[in-house]
């Protein structure tokens, strides 16, 4: 009986975190494709309901409707997987973001490496349904994903331990609370630009949607889709998406925190203003895919291993020298 | 109560998907049931307390190892080879091996929990570094980069020296390869590349190439 009474409690309180995440998700997406259109003088998707805004919930119930195809010649059970997987995973990361400093449904001690591990493994789901579909074009595209999010999680991890240099802790909390002072992006500033940067090829988002080029492949891993199949990829990749951009606001944009700690500000609650982030944030992701070409493979491989990693890895040094030299480090 | 039934599920799942690895006729399968038994294991890290390494389990094994070894099964024609295994009837010369390693290793284990579990002294524990209120992330930073840098270093090194000797092996110089020059192409003039011509009706151009 007391067992059950905490999985009530914590299934609510999931219930609360998920429903919300879900929403946002198919707002986004018309969010996105709004801007994208405004972008190029077009109107976007502006007919179903208030400002088109609920076109995604249409576009949901198209999905629901269509046939499930499962190719004859594919590998059904991993097929079948593949976007459960990646839509697990999307989700699960949630699990620690905090939206306050009580308001988080796990503070565990190294919420920044449970983050960095589930956005590694988002790249199964699509190795998985590129080559469970036994078709070209989806295998072909796996690969190139997977060389691509393997190449720049490597310097994720470098600029995660740019911050965590500055913070001295693994706790999502400890990282936020860090920033009172002074927001992250601040000081290090190109380790934000190429945090971003890397979120983007991360998440296979324009102008690194190689594993989705359209020209080349017809749509990645995706071509072999249909219906609520599909739809819970897209689901997945923009709930990463938006995950990328809570993990961007809590290490360098000060996570809950209020820009200035004075009184019209301090009335707004924290989940406010990490919302407010996530969506700044987002607006320059879909205004990335709305004003930059598409990049070719070799030029992508070559920033990430070439660039980024040197780069990055350069900055370590410094900010480990300087804090030193300073005597900032942060030691408990 | 809770925590048996946890770590009983976890292991029973790691012991299955290990055993499934070996035994799956698809290849794919095989890496993808292996992955299963890295994500339980750091699962059962997690349970101990050991978060730092249940972490690490799943960001270097799973994450970026297990991806290595998809891309080698996928691209290589490993499947065929293991069906040819499971369907010849002459017996394989690896099973004895395997049976002789697997044995040694079980021996291994036996002697080293049966050690810690029976006999403490044989273990020098007195001077592990772990405090009270210390996070598991914490204490074995303060290990690792204290006594223990040396060692720590030089495995760093041996892995360094590993991977540029397999980038050596297998690197060669192929004549008549088209590279790609960056630089060139990005300053690229509009004059190097474009060139108006006045063409005459009816009589058409030629280009000189």
């Amino acid at each position: 009986m007391e067992y059950l009474n905490i999985i009530f409690q914590e299934v609510y309180k999931i219930l609360f975190l998920l429903v919300p995440v879900l929403v946002s998700v198919a707002m986004i997406v018309w969010l996105d494709r709004r801007v994208w259109a405004f972008v190029q003088k077009r109107q976007g998707p502006n007919v179903v309901g208030p400002f088109g805004l609920l076109q995604s919930l249409a576009d949901a119930l198209k999905y629901i409707f269509k046939e499930i195809i499962i190719p004859a010649s594919s590998n059904k059970v991993v097929f079948i997987l593949a976007p459960i997987v990646t839509m697990t995973l999307a989700l699960i990361a949630w699990a620690v973001i905090p939206f306050s400093e009580t308001q988080v449904l796990a503070d565990i001690n190294v919420g920044i490496l449970y983050l960095f591990a589930v956005s590694s493994l988002g790249v199964y789901g699509i190795i998985m349904g590129g080559w469970a579909s036994n078709s070209k074009y989806p295998f072909l595209g796996s690969i190139r994903s997977a060389a691509q999010m393997v190449s720049y999680e490597v310097s994720i991890g470098i600029i995660i331990i740019n911050v965590l240099l500055c913070v001295g802790s693994l706790n999502l909390k400890d990282i936020v609370l860090a920033q009172q002072d002074l927001w992250f992006v601040i000081p290090l500033f190109p380790m934000f630009v190429i945090f971003f940067i890397s979120a983007l090829a991360e998440t296979n988002r324009p102008p690194f949607d190689l594993p989705e080029a359209e020209a080349e492949l017809v749509a990645g891993y995706q071509t072999e889709y249909s219906g609520m199949m599909y739809a819970m990829f897209w689901l997945g990749e923009y709930a990463n998406i938006l995950l990328m951009c809570a993990i961007g606001a809590i290490l360098f944009l000060g996570g809950w925190l209020s820009p200035l700690e004075i009184y019209p500000f301090n009335l707004i609650p924290g989940a406010i203003w990490l919302i407010l982030k996530i969506l700044l944030l987002f607006f320059l992701f879909a205004l990335v895919k709305a004003i930059v070409p598409r990049y070719r493979y070799d030029q992508l491989m070559r920033l990430g291993w070439k660039i980024f990693l040197p780069f990055s890895l350069t900055w370590v040094v410094l900010t480990a020298s300087y804090l030193f030299y300073f005597n900032l480090l942060p030691i408990n | 109560m809770a925590h048996a039934i946890f770590f009983y599920i976890f292991s029973a799942i790691a012991i299955i998907s290990a055993i499934m690895v070996t035994v799956s006729k698809n290849t794919v399968h095989s890496v993808f049931f292996l992955i299963l038994d890295f994500i339980s294991i750091s699962c059962l890290f997690i349970m101990i307390g050991a978060e730092f390494l249940g972490m690490i389990m799943l960001i270097v094994y799973v994450g970026a190892v297990a991806v290595l070894f998809l891309f080698v099964v996928m691209m290589l024609n490993v499947a065929q080879q293991k069906n040819q295994w499971f369907l010849s009837t002459s017996s394989s010369g690896h099973i004895p091996v395997g049976l002789i390693i697997s044995t040694l290793i079980f021996f291994e284990i036996i002697i080293v929990i049966g050690g810690w579990k029976y006999k403490p002294d044989l273990f020098d524990i007195n001077n592990s570094f772990a405090e009270a209120n210390m996070t598991n992330t914490h204490s074995l930073g303060r290990i690792l980069y204290t006594d223990y840098i040396h060692v720590f270093q030089i495995s760093g090194m041996i892995l360094l020296v590993a991977m540029i000797g397999a980038i050596v092996l297998t690197f060669r110089h192929r004549s008549g390869v088209k590279r790609q020059s960056y630089i060139n192409q990005i300053s690229r003039e509009r004059s190097e590349g474009v060139q108006v011509l006045e063409v005459q009706s009816n009589k058409g151009i030629k280009i000189d190439d």
